[in-house]
């Protein structure tokens, strides 16, 4: 790892104003995804600004739903009581992820920006237009078992890792972004990453020393029952080959309304809003959730290694439809 | 990383005092604030972070309830501060990169790995490890519970395996076998003594003892 210099801040302005003033400076909350890749070089910040002590914590509710601070841990989400009983699919992407050690450090912020676990990006010895752009993407006709079959490009398949994003896909979350001029913005989660395109090293619609500042949720009936399926090669400490964050609003075996997002096998979470047309206002059966399930994989562009998720995709979604209307 | 285990000698506090003192004004309605006790930490952890750190400094780890000192540049990790500057060698280093468990300490009596926490991050916190479990020559039940149960082999994971599992217990994650494997599970151990962990921890568990 280079040596870096440190800087704690105690206010947003502090931090985003060091971040953006110093070439080469990046944040550092839990650390847990920095540091990793600093020891990989393949990121080497000159600086790193400590965020730790700026207030951006809480969970609570609001009016109209969930607030989350974006220094909260996933541990303490993945457990409030809040989160878990009105929130479940949030709760349980949040238990499913990383290890208890990583869980207590990683926050949600940094949670939202982790990156891919493609081994090309991950390797600096190889090409990787993610890394260093126009070096080109042997994962294209390499090892790509373990990456996206939805939303890729002839740049980059690389897969999004986490799992707390997609269930915040599902649910309509909005995040509050705060800019070096003390500007704050809202943007959806669907539209807050990116599909590579001609540009894999952009991955957020995050400007250069702009912070999370929190999540919000809307409260909603398919909110409170919800769930997050994951499926991976072990049965724990595992990223996802699939996954599926559902939320379902049955009343008399009819579907009012359905929120879908995919794991594991997009380049973003992936929202399937062609899974949710189907799914609203058809009955809760089998049948219905087929259909749902291939059309959320209608676009799918599966490589050599990977084509075996078009199929899982479907059974994972499937699944948990199935589980989460039953129960 | 073998560069990182920089020699605790250099010129020690980088920033002047100047600035210490511009910051310690401005921060006077903080700190008193801070200085009630339960806040104490944070005010040690605000006046020990007031400047910008550049190369080998001072820093204080409270660890195992002892204040030590040590000189290192901010990017030597939490793990390569106990072992390299504090010859606390009980945490290991497996992977170093948050995958096997092996660093395992708990920092505010939370279980972290200490291969990605930066030590200078670490500062004002209490840091506990493998050798703060037992109390002289009386050993911490868990420890006992790994001897009874035969929990280890080669034992290269055993400090992280212990720390994780001591505060498996504290957080109410193991009251079934199935709830041990899956709290278990950020600890790896390639001897496969997972069945022998999870008897020790169940052990501990079912005697009442929280942690």
């Amino acid at each position: 790892m280079n040596n870096f210099s440190y800087l704690s801040t105690t206010t947003a302005k502090d931090a985003t104003a060091a971040v953006t003033g110093t070439k080469g400076a990046a944040f550092i909350a839990g650390g847990t995804t920095v540091l990793d890749l600093m020891k990989l070089n393949v990121e080497n910040h000159s600086e790193l600004v400590d965020i730790n002590l700026v207030p951006f914590k809480g969970i609570e509710q609001t009016a109209d739903g969930l607030r989350i601070g974006a220094l909260e841990r996933m541990s303490d989400v993945g457990e409030h009581p809040l989160v878990v009983q009105n929130y479940p699919v949030i709760s349980q992407s949040l238990l499913q992820a990383a290890s208890p050690q990583l869980r207590n450090m990683a926050s949600i912020g940094g949670n939202l920006l982790q990156r891919t676990r493609c081994g090309y990006f991950r390797d600096v010895a190889f090409p990787c237009n993610k890394r260093n752009p126009g070096s080109g993407c042997p994962a294209q006709e390499g090892e790509n078992r373990n990456l996206a079959i939805l939303g890729g490009s002839k740049a980059c398949i690389a897969t999004h890792p986490g799992d707390l994003g997609v269930a915040l896909a599902a649910l309509d979350a909005v995040l509050l972004l705060e800019n070096a001029k003390g500007k704050q913005r809202r943007v959806p989660l669907v539209d807050f990453h990116v599909v590579p395109g001609n540009t894999p090293q952009r991955e957020t619609v995050l400007e250069p020393g702009e912070l999370i500042v929190s999540v919000t949720v809307p409260a909603a009936a398919h909110a409170r029952k919800s769930m997050y399926l994951k499926v991976r090669d072990r049965a724990s400490y595992a990223f996802a080959l699939a996954s599926a964050a559902v939320g379902l609003d049955v009343q008399g075996g009819q579907i009012r309304t359905a929120r879908v997002a995919l794991g594991g096998v997009g380049t973003k979470p992936w929202r399937s809003v062609a899974a949710e047309k189907i799914l609203t206002g058809a009955p809760a059966t089998e049948a219905t959730f087929r259909a749902a399930a291939a059309a959320a994989v209608k676009d799918a562009q599966p490589r050599e290694q990977n084509r075996f998720k078009v199929e899982l995709a479907q059974n994972t979604l499937v699944r948990a439809l199935l589980e989460l209307s039953a129960a | 990383m073998t560069d990182d285990l920089t020699p605790a000698t250099g010129n020690g506090l980088a920033a002047s005092d100047d600035g210490r003192r511009t910051f310690i004004k401005q921060a006077s309605g903080l700190l008193g604030l801070a200085l009630a006790p339960p806040l104490v930490g944070q005010a040690e952890r605000l006046t020990a972070m007031a400047k910008k750190v550049e190369g080998v400094s001072e820093m204080r780890l409270k660890v195992n309830g002892a204040l030590r000192t040590i000189k290192a540049e901010p990017r030597v990790s939490l793990l390569d501060a106990l072992r390299e500057h504090l010859d606390l060698t009980g945490s290991k280093k497996g992977c170093d990169h948050g995958q096997c468990g092996a660093c395992t300490v708990l920092v505010d009596g939370r279980r972290v790995n200490s291969c990605l926490t930066l030590a200078v991050m670490a500062q004002g916190k209490e840091i506990k490890t493998v050798e703060g479990l037992a109390k002289g020559e009386e050993l911490h039940p868990l420890q006992q519970a790994f001897l009874d149960h035969d929990g280890f082999q080669c034992g290269y994971c055993t400090p992280g395996q212990l720390m994780s599992g001591v505060a498996c217990l504290k957080e109410g994650h193991a009251k079934t076998d199935g709830d041990v494997r899956e709290w278990m599970s950020g600890n790896l151990c390639r001897c496969g003594a997972y069945p022998n962990i999870v008897a020790a921890i169940r052990e501990v568990e079912k005697s009442g003892f929280k942690g």
